[in-house]
């Protein structure tokens, strides 16, 4: 026989309903599901390896796809808003890879607990780990869709300064979002059923409020609404580094207020209502 | 040291995805709906359950379809919180309630076994370790290498029982399906499940099959209607069933 494993949970289960310990409960689940990153990312990849079973380029049929999208949306955009074609595109690529990103992790997020149905009433297991699944299941997805941004670069002749590092700080923004948007979403939506398809429209929505094929100056003197949006401050948190020199102040001060507020909503309703998740799958 | 000690437990399952005004008038005269605290329509799967289960004891949870238990079984692997009372649960917990829970049909039944390791959180070098034995047990020759959707049920079966036996838990909680193994199948079952409760852990397994209880069992909890009916030794319990 296995010997017992030192990592292994704690081999003590205690409940009791006159003290539920909420807090202490929520809190153990992050660390637990966090530690359990390995199980998080295997599952992951299953994920994607079953999505794209039996196909030839797998994943990088997204990428083919983004890169179509690319071209098409290029030429028509840069002539519709009569911008040159070399300083659009570098703005279309990576506005359209970081929003495919948002929009597949929000999309997503409504089921990552539903369709984790089965785990979640077999065992005893973090539900922060199918977040993180959701998360990193996403983000590498996502990943295949760099060398488009790439090769734009190299054929539009971008080259970004020292700013880039900023990237990193807005790819932890990004993350954070990513992983309230997952946990949040997924339990609303494991109690209340319709929220799904109403996540789906409002991104639509959102695409088009959002500036992904438009650029933000065409808005004039009514830019300053922009910040409002919280999409528009975690897009420019990124796109800012990349290609326009950092990004606005005001993008960033208010990407990191939507991320807090964002992280306690999510973390408090997680806390509230934790324990009637396995009731509502 | 293994234990499951439950105080006054109670499980309640809130009704939300029907129409709760309409049906509270018509159900509220049942016995086992009604409304809770923040005024939702529950239904109590279980109530004011009172039993301690100690080190060698093996427990069959006998009772009619919809008595409880398998809510039972998942409230004591952690899955369901109870609506009131206290529950306690030492030693490591293994559970064997859906078949298909945890495992991937894609995965051949060697990686489904990895991934099995990673949810119970064990080290890669334990993992191996595990796989080793599950394929000794389990007796899948070539298959172990093949996507586990192309297994007969009885394969399945085989695979989930002995990566639930292998982790070796100090607590096993088991729904009846494995029931479907062969007969060459159910006498090694019976010697390992005879080995683990050797090894002072408890046994835990709801079913049908009288004669599993007799076989397994050294203790029979009665529920019916998410209450105890009677709790005792395997004869005397199904002596007053009949």
């Amino acid at each position: 026989m296995t010997p017992p494993d030192s990592a292994a949970p704690s081999a003590t289960y205690i409940f009791d309903a006159a003290r539920p310990d909420r807090q202490a409960r929520a809190l153990a689940d992050l660390t637990l599901g966090l530690a359990r990153w390995r199980l998080a990312l295997r599952l992951a990849w299953l994920d994607i390896r079953n999505r794209y079973r039996g196909s030839v380029i797998g994943p990088f049929w997204l990428t083919l796809s983004t890169g179509v999208m690319l071209i098409g949306l290029g030429l028509l955009y840069s002539a519709l808003f009569r911008l040159k074609l070399m300083e659009y595109l570098p703005h279309l690529a990576v506005s359209l890879v970081v929003w495919n990103l948002i929009s597949a992790i929000v999309i997503e997020g409504t089921t990552s607990l539903t369709s984790a149905e089965a785990v979640i009433r077999q065992m005893q297991l973090p539900y922060t780990v199918h977040a993180l699944r959701g998360v990193m299941r996403n983000a590498i997805v996502a990943a295949h869709n760099l060398p488009l941004i790439l090769l734009v670069f190299l054929a539009c002749g971008v080259t970004p300064g020292a700013e880039v590092l900023l990237v990193l700080p807005g790819l932890v923004i990004l993350g954070l979002n990513a992983f309230a948007a997952t946990l949040f979403l997924g339990m609303l939506c494991a109690r209340f059923r319709d929220i799904g398809p109403i996540v789906g429209s409002l991104m639509q929505l959102s695409f088009f409020m959002t500036p992904v094929l438009w650029k933000p100056e065409l808005l004039g003197h009514w830019q300053f609404l922009l910040p409002l949006n919280p999409f528009y401050a975690v897009l420019e948190t990124l796109r800012g580094p990349l290609v326009e020199g950092g990004g606005h102040w005001s993008a960033w001060a208010a990407a990191l207020l939507y991320t807090a507020v964002h992280l306690g909503v999510a973390v408090a309703f997680f806390v509230r209502f934790r324990g009637r998740v396995a009731f509502w799958v | 040291m293994a234990l499951i000690e439950a105080v006054g437990l109670t499980l309640e399952f809130p009704f939300y995805h029907l129409g709760a005004r309409s049906l509270k008038k018509r159900l509220l005269g049942g016995a086992r709906l009604h409304t809770d605290a923040s005024n939702r329509v529950v239904v109590s799967a279980l109530s004011d359950l009172h039993f301690r289960i100690g080190r060698g004891e093996r427990v069959a949870l006998v009772g009619p379809n919809g008595a409880g238990k398998t809510s039972l079984l998942r409230m004591l692997a952690g899955v369901y919180e109870p609506a009131a009372g206290r529950l306690r649960v030492e030693g490591q917990v293994g559970t064997l309630i859906d078949i298909a829970a945890g495992m991937d049909p894609e995965s051949s039944g060697r990686e489904n076994v990895l991934l099995r390791g990673l949810y119970r959180g064990l080290s890669a070098q334990a993992c191996e370790a595990l796989v080793a034995q599950v394929a000794g047990f389990a007796e899948l020759g070539d298959f172990i290498d093949m996507p586990i959707r192309t297994y007969s049920a009885g394969m399945g079966v085989r695979l989930s029982f002995a990566i639930a036996t292998a982790m070796q838990p100090e607590v096993l909680l088991m729904d009846e399906w494995f029931l479907a193994g062969d007969a060459a199948f159910m006498e090694r079952a019976d010697e390992r499940l005879s080995s683990l409760v050797g090894g002072a852990d408890i046994l835990v397994l709801a079913t049908h099959d009288m004669a599993a209880v007799r076989r397994w069992c050294n203790r029979v909890l009665r529920v019916e209607g998410g209450r105890i009916m009677a709790d005792g030794p395997v004869e005397d319990v199904l002596a007053s069933m009949t």
